[in-house]
C-alpha cells in the first residue's frame, strides 16, 4: 500500500471519479500554483471500489470551487488545518461557469470573436444543464473542453 | 437604468401589457407622438440584409420624429476590417441614443448590451430570438382578438427550425388559459424541449399533420415559412417546402371571426386568394410591427 503523508494546510479532494483526478489536476489550474500537490490514482475506496485522491497543501482560497461542482459535485472537499480536517465542504452546482468549457455552437458569436469568454449558466438544475450565455445552445458533456 | 431588449421574456407580462398600451395610443393619437424623439438618433446596425424588419425600425422612429443612422450589410460596415461587436457598440454609442442589431451569429446582440452605453434592441440574432417580431405577434392577437388569454391558436409549417414559433410559444405560456394545436410534418415537428416544457407546465397541445382536421377548432393560426437555408439537403427542402397551402377551400372550414397570422414574408404556404379574406391579418401584423417598435423605442429610452 502506498503512503502519502499528512498535508499541514491545504485541502485534500476526496472521492474523484478513478481516474480522473489529473482532468482536474489541469481544470483547477494546479500546475500554475507554486505548492506540493500529490496525486493517487486508484486507490482503494469502500464506497467506490476505486478512487483518485488530489492533496494539496496551499490556502483553500485558491481552489476554484465552481469549477470543482461543475466538473462533479460528488467530490469531498476536505480542508485541512495544523493537519487536521476542519471543514468539509459541501459542493454545489455553480449557476455559472467561466472558460471552464467552451460553445460548439458554429452559430454562436464567441465562435467568431476569440477575445469572448466562455460562460454557460445553469439552465435546469434538476437535469443538470447548463446553457451558453451568449446563444443559449446546451453544453454537451461529449464536447467537454 | 439602461435597459436593452434580448428576448421577448425579457420583460414581465405587466411591462408588456404597459408597452402594448402605449402601442395601441400610438394607434389611436399618432400625432401626439411625432415629435416625441425629436433630436434623438436610432443605430440600425444590420450585420446581414432585413429589409423589413430594418424599414419597420426606421419607420417607427422616423414617425417619432427621430432620425436614424447605420447600414445594412456587414460588408458596408467596419466588421468588413475585421472590428469586434463589442468595439463597434463603444462607437455607436458615441453617435446614436439607442441601437437596433441584427446579427448572423447568435448572441451578439448580447455581446452589444454588455458593452454598450446605450439600450440594444435584438433585431434578430441568427436561428436564436428575435423578440420585436414576437413582440409584434402579442400586440397582433391582443389588439385583434382584445386578449391574450383563452383561445386555441394552430402553429402550421415549420415548427423545427422556426425561431418565431419557438419564441411565441414561449411568450404565450404566460398567459391564462391558451390550447396549442401543432400543425407539421413529421421533419418539421416543434422540439422536445417545447413539448416537454408544456407537458411540465400543464398547458394543453396536440401535434398533427392535417391542417384541414383541425382548422374548425382554432382561433388563430399562426402560418410560417419553410426556410431553405435551414437546409442541408435540397431535396428534403423541395419535399417539405409546398407541404401546406393555405387556400379559400381550407380557410372555408374555419370560423368566421379566426385570424391568419404569418411573420412574413410567405411565399406559397397562403395562397394569393386568401390575401383579400377578412381573416387574413398579416398584413395588420407588419403595421402593428411599427407601433410596437415605436412603444419600445420610448419605452427604453425612458421617454414612455
Amino acid at each position: 500500500m502506498l503512503n502519502v503523508g499528512k498535508i499541514e494546510e491545504g485541502f485534500v479532494l476526496d472521492h474523484i471519479k478513478a481516474g480522473k483526478s489529473l482532468e482536474l489536476y489541469e481544470h483547477l489550474q494546479l500546475d500554475k500554483l507554486d505548492c506540493t500537490v500529490a496525486i493517487i490514482k486508484n486507490a482503494r475506496s469502500n464506497k467506490m471500489e476505486k478512487k483518485d485522491i488530489l492533496k494539496v497543501e496551499c490556502d483553500i482560497h485558491l481552489l476554484n470551487l465552481d469549477v470543482l461542482a461543475f466538473l462533479d459535485h460528488n467530490i469531498t472537499v476536505n480542508v485541512i488545518k495544523n493537519g487536521e480536517i476542519v471543514e468539509k465542504k459541501e459542493l454545489d452546482l455553480p449557476r455559472q461557469i467561466k472558460n471552464v468549457i467552451k460553445c460548439h455552437n458554429p452559430r454562436c458569436i464567441t465562435s467568431i470573436e476569440q477575445e469572448l469568454p466562455h460562460i454557460f449558466y445553469l439552465a435546469d438544475a434538476e437535469n443538470e444543464v447548463y446553457r451558453c450565455k451568449y446563444c443559449e445552445e446546451k453544453y454537451s458533456p461529449t464536447a467537454k473542453a | 437604468m439602461l435597459r436593452h431588449l434580448m428576448s421577448p421574456l425579457d420583460f414581465t407580462t405587466e411591462e408588456l401589457d404597459r408597452l402594448f398600451d402605449l402601442a395601441g395610443d400610438i394607434e389611436k393619437n399618432p400625432g401626439k407622438y411625432a415629435h416625441a424623439c425629436e433630436g434623438r438618433i436610432l443605430a440600425t446596425c444590420f450585420y446581414e440584409p432585413s429589409t423589413r424588419t430594418r424599414l419597420s425600425f426606421e419607420s417607427a422612429m422616423t414617425r417619432l420624429g427621430g432620425r436614424v443612422i447605420g447600414f445594412s450589410d456587414a460588408a458596408s460596415s467596419s466588421a468588413a476590417k475585421g472590428e469586434s461587436v463589442s468595439d463597434t457598440i463603444r462607437i455607436i454609442s458615441c453617435y446614436a441614443d439607442i441601437c437596433a442589431m441584427r446579427h448572423p451569429k447568435e448572441g451578439a446582440p448580447m455581446v452589444a448590451a454588455e458593452k454598450s452605453l446605450i439600450p440594444v434592441i435584438n433585431a434578430g440574432d441568427g436561428g436564436h430570438q428575435h423578440p420585436t417580431q414576437t413582440l409584434t405577434d402579442l400586440l397582433t392577437i391582443r389588439s385583434l382578438k382584445g386578449s391574450l388569454s383563452g383561445f386555441t391558436i394552430g402553429l402550421c409549417g415549420d415548427l423545427k427550425f422556426g425561431r418565431t414559433v419557438h419564441s411565441l410559444i414561449n411568450a404565450l405560456v404566460r398567459y391564462q388559459d391558451i390550447r396549442f394545436l401543432f400543425i407539421s410534418p413529421e421533419e418539421l415537428r416543434v422540439p422536445d424541449y417545447i413539448t416537454d416544457m408544456l407537458g411540465k407546465k400543464g398547458i394543453p397541445y396536440q401535434e398533427v399533420i392535417r391542417l384541414e382536421d383541425v382548422m374548425p377548432q382554432l382561433d388563430l393560426l399562426y402560418m410560417t415559412r419553410v426556410q431553405k437555408e435551414r437546409f442541408f439537403n435540397e431535396e428534403d427542402y423541395v419535399r417539405l417546402k409546398d407541404f401546406y397551402i393555405l387556400d379559400s377551400a381550407k380557410l372555408s372550414r374555419a370560423r368566421p371571426d379566426m385570424l391568419v397570422l404569418h411573420p412574413l414574408p410567405r411565399v406559397n404556404e397562403i395562397s394569393v386568394e386568401v390575401d383579400d379574406d377578412p381573416r387574413a391579418a398579416y398584413f395588420k401584423q407588419a403595421q402593428y410591427g411599427v407601433y410596437v417598435r415605436m412603444a419600445l423605442i420610448l419605452t427604453l429610452l425612458g421617454l414612455a
